[in-house]
């Protein structure tokens, strides 16, 4: 077998090995994604959602706020589609219109919290030690009140407004965003890749954000959507209990909370906020469902 | 002749892959003899775990099927007996051990409970019988204290001892066959030496039959007495293991072992295989071996070779004999 | 007699195991006072069963770990006491290769940016300029430049593991710590790396320090070998010496446990007996007393000393075997 004695001919390896075509990343993940339907449903939802939120005062086929006491407490009719409150306010403008309150005052209330879940995380992951003790006892303090309770404490405190609810909300978003980073942090620093790059001499920012955060990316996408849904609800609640919006300014939570007075006469008032409230929770966790399979590499 | 003991005939194993049926593993015929030990070579991904699963049916329901062939145990087809029958031929009569001892264990069961399951499972025995019995297997593998062994849990044993304790269950039920897929592969060479040479004395005593699925080339030869090589799904040769490493036929057999580094060879420069595994899904046409063969011929790219008996010497069969054959015998196929 | 490019001068490690409020403090003697030297433009291998130490000492090569005790002395500077950002300049001259090529390569980076990596960490070059130094690479270790717009995942192991290595090239290093670079892969491909890596030592004047469990690969590929049991090193050889003149016993019974693919060969085995004792709690005496075929009193008492044999052979017992049937001196 003399022939096969090959000394190292390099520029053979090439033409030998052949490599699979190169996919694009985002081509992939369209159509990953598209296959799940429950997730497209949810996605179209929320598309929509966004819509209604920007364009909903120029939609509304009312002013939001315009009261109308020759018909109060009308049920839906032709003219008023999801029918009017105790002051004859069109339901759906209302509804359309409070959507960009509603998104706006929970779609800003996690960013912030996950941003601050994240710094946190990322610090007590990759650092350990004293610091990683420090962030988690804290964490752990949050963690023992109930959500709800936590929020209703800090509004107290800082007094009922739409800017404190955002606070409140992204404080108890923060714990368990820094819990998660964390594990996600200390399982990625423990990957052979970050021993890697330490040896061939990165500094720690660099391992940090070049090597550990991107990893660690996928569990917040999914976590960043289910908590949205939480922070909606959360934030309606705090309307429904009156420490959120003015009571004249269009909110789904301040809706339920006002039209509850009227359950046993005009049940719409309620019904329609609440399945709003509803779908939109159940959109942003079935979205954050299909993304976390779409990004899983396991998954086709 | 000696009595067969396993006859797997044209075994054809399909995976589902985005909703289309790959094969993992085609026409696959082997058999195995009493007190044998036939010895399974490839390198991975070439189909030989997954023919083993085949034969023991615990192939994923669902995302994979055996579409074609007969297994025979004992004159019995056992792809077409009903699961209950499976169950007590499985680890009854057939065992398997696997390559990770460690995680083949359960972490939160004590040994002892683990291996008289498996003997209470098939036997009529009462618990102090089995635990009795379980005594005896492990003291049998070479376990110099059984009863401190039974009575702890898998994390307190090192990876040699485990291999040992799935040994003694694999053997507790005293079985014709054994199935080792990989059993030294985890361990290191003083360990693997070791277990190597407790399945040589089981053979020599119990008359087991064992099928030994590796990639090690050394194991095989100082194990096994017939061999087969798997190839991309295939087997591509089949021979006694002497006359496999003196003088292997198919291109890939020859490949295989020249480019595993002998002890003691003096060598500084390896002979290599160039090239790497076809995909499953985009099999080229033709022998699977072709495009890194450094004797394809046009033919071998637009034909499979089959499975035929080597010219002369009929108890060895090769799927490629074409570069053994003159020039003017190739032109007449 | 030139200078050794790496010396390790009686270096020991420990690992805190049992960690928590109420664990019992108990320590892993992961390296046990060992001293080598590695001359440059040579191949040192160090082999061993898992759990020898064997990587931990490549580790503490790369300064990935910081030594107990003991000093490590890289191309003249000791680096053994060094802070990580006194090493970082150093760390362009020792690159390392891992076992894994799954695991080593961050998925989400660029092949080309994962190689250019070290460039942009050690060196001033231009993007463009380290885009060309890259495709160079690529060329070099059989791949093409076409290949670095793609992620990892997209290459199979062998690829891989090409591509760790043209990583490790990028920035001219001295030494080259392979940590089992070849024995996650399949025979064929393997063969096609080792070739590889020599070929590249002969291009690129590199000293390899390889570290490996399988004698046949360290044979093929080494110029002097170093055998380690329980974190210590129990003999130290150029490889013609330590093949054919085996004088520990624990080399000699390694040697024989390998099977050799050659069924003509049968050989006779010294099997050990028992697993490696636990390095929580190290034997006395001599490490190896516990499963030593040829044990005496004096090795379960004393430890013994470092000594020289033959040129360039030393061995750690007390008894070294020095005649061809195996018995004792």
């Amino acid at each position: 077998m003399a022939e096969m004695k090959s000394t190292v001919n390099i520029q053979n390896f090439e033409n030998v090995e052949a490599l699979p075509k190169p996919k694009s990343k985002v081509k992939e993940f369209v159509k990953k994604f598209t296959k799940r339907k429950t997730a497209v449903i949810s996605f179209i939802f929320i598309v929509l959602l966004l819509l209604a939120a920007i364009l909903g005062p120029y939609i509304a086929p009312y002013d939001a706020s315009q009261a109308d006491y020759s018909n109060l407490l009308q049920g839906p009719s032709a003219a008023h589609i999801w029918g009017t409150d105790e002051f004859g306010r069109d339901v759906f403008s209302r509804l359309l219109a409070g959507t960009r309150l509603s998104l706006a005052s929970a779609l800003s209330a996690t960013i912030v919290g996950t941003a601050l879940g994240i710094l946190f995380g990322l610090i007590a992951g990759f650092y350990g030690g004293w610091i990683d003790s420090l962030i988690m006892r804290c964490c752990d303090i949050l963690f023992s009140f109930p959500d709800i309770l936590l929020a209703i404490a800090i509004v107290a405190i800082l007094g009922p407004g739409m800017i404190n609810v955002i606070i409140a909300v992204a404080v108890f978003t923060v714990p368990s965003f820094a819990r998660i980073m964390r594990s996600a942090t200390i399982s990625v620093k423990e990957s052979l890749y970050v021993e890697v790059a330490r040896s061939i001499g990165c500094k720690n920012w660099r391992i940090l954000w070049v090597h550990i955060f991107p990893g660690t990316i996928q569990s917040m996408i999914v976590n960043f959507t289910m908590r949205v849904g939480t922070a909606i609800l959360a934030a309606s609640s705090l309307s429904f209990l009156g420490f959120g919006a003015n009571v004249t300014e269009p909110d789904w939570g301040a809706m339920l909370s006002q039209g509850r007075n009227y359950l046993n006469t005009a049940p719409h008032i309620v019904l329609f906020p609440g399945i709003l409230i509803f779908l939109t929770v159940l959109a942003f966790n079935l979205l954050g469902d299909g993304l976390r399979d779409t990004l899983d590499p396991k998954m086709s | 002749m000696a009595e067969k003991l396993l006859d797997v005939k044209n075994l054809r194993t399909e995976f589902k892959r985005d909703k289309s049926w790959v094969t993992a593993v085609n026409d696959v015929s082997f058999h195995i003899n009493k007190g044998e030990i036939l010895g399974l070579v490839g390198e991975s991904g070439c189909g030989k775990s997954v023919t083993s699963l085949s034969v023991m049916r615990l192939l994923p329901i669902g995302t994979s099927r055996v579409s074609e062939g007969e297994v025979f145990f004992n004159g019995e087809d056992i792809l077409k007996v009903d699961k209950k029958k499976m169950r007590k031929i499985r680890g009854h009569k057939i065992s398997m051990i696997f390559q990770e001892p460690m995680s083949s264990l359960n972490p939160c069961m004590r040994i002892s409970k683990q291996i008289t399951e498996a003997i209470l499972l098939h036997n009529d025995l009462s618990k102090d019988e089995a635990y009795k019995r379980a005594f005896n297997v492990l003291k049998s593998v070479g376990i110099p204290d059984p009863d401190m062994t039974l009575n702890s849990y898998p994390h307190q044993l090192s990876g040699g001892m485990c291999q040992r304790v799935m040994i003694a269950m694999a053997m507790s039920c005293e079985p014709d066959l054994l199935i080792a897929d990989e059993p030294t592969t985890a361990l290191d060479v003083t360990i693997q030496a070791q277990i190597l040479a407790l399945m040589e004395k089981i053979k020599e005593e119990r008359n087991t039959g064992i099928l030994l699925i590796t990639h090690d080339l050394g194991v095989v030869a100082e194990m096994c007495s017939r061999v087969i090589v798997m190839y991309a799904g295939r087997i591509v040769e089949e021979a006694p293991v002497r006359e496999l490493f003196e003088a292997p036929m198919h291109p890939y057999t020859q490949g295989l072992i020249e480019s595993v580094p002998k002890l003691g060879s003096d060598m500084t420069s390896l002979p290599s295989i160039p090239g790497s595994v076809p995909d499953l899904s985009v099999m080229p046409k033709g022998c699977k071996f072709a495009p890194r063969c450094k004797y394809a011929m046009d033919i071998c790219r637009e034909k499979e070779p089959e499975l035929v008996a080597v010219p002369g010497q009929e108890h060895r069969c090769s799927r490629c004999v074409l570069h053994k054959l003159e020039e003017k015998e190739v032109s007449k196929l | 007699m030139s200078t050794p490019i790496v010396s390790v001068k009686n270096v020991t490690k420990t690992f805190d195991a049992g960690k928590g409020m109420f664990a019992k403090k108990t320590k892993v003697h992961a390296v046990n006072d060992i001293s080598f030297n590695i001359m440059p433009g040579e191949t040192f291998s160090l082999v061993g069963e898992s759990g020898c130490g064997k990587s931990t000492t490549g580790r503490l090569i790369d300064h990935l770990l910081i030594p107990d005790t003991g000093e490590i002395w890289f191309d003249g500077k000791k680096i053994s006491k060094l802070s990580q950002n006194e090493m970082r300049p150093l760390r362009s001259d020792v690159q390392m290769i891992f076992q894994d090529p799954y695991g080593s390569l961050n998925p989400r980076i660029k092949v080309q940016d994962l190689i250019g990596e070290p460039l942009l960490i050690h060196t001033n070059l231009s993007a463009g300029e380290r885009l060309k130094k890259v495709y160079e690479l690529l060329e070099v270790v059989g791949l093409s430049a076409a290949h670095g717009e793609r992620y990892p995942h997209e290459f199979s192991g062998g690829q891989r593991q090409r591509i760790g290595i043209a990583r490790a090239l990028t920035v001219h290093p001295k030494l080259i710590i392979a940590d089992e670079p070849v024995s996650a892969l399949d025979v064929s491909i393997q063969a096609q790396v080792l070739n590889l890596l020599q070929q590249l030592q002969k291009d690129f004047n590199l000293t390899y320090l390889f570290i490996s469990h399988d004698l046949s690969v360290v044979e093929m590929i080494s110029d002097k070998i170093a055998v380690m049991y329980l974190g210590t090193i129990v003999e130290t050889a150029p490889k013609k010496d330590l093949y054919a003149h085996p004088m520990h016993p624990y080399t000699r019974s390694l040697l024989s446990a390998v099977p050799i693919p050659d069924p003509a060969k049968k050989k006779e085995r010294t099997l050990l007996k028992g697993d490696l004792p636990s390095t929580t709690n190290l034997p006395a005496g001599c490490l190896f007393h516990t499963r030593c075929p040829y044990c005496q009193e004096k090795c379960i008492k004393e430890r013994p000393e470092t000594q020289e044999i033959g040129e360039g052979h030393f061995v750690k017992c007390h008894y070294p075997i020095c005649n061809e049937e195996g018995k004792n001196v």
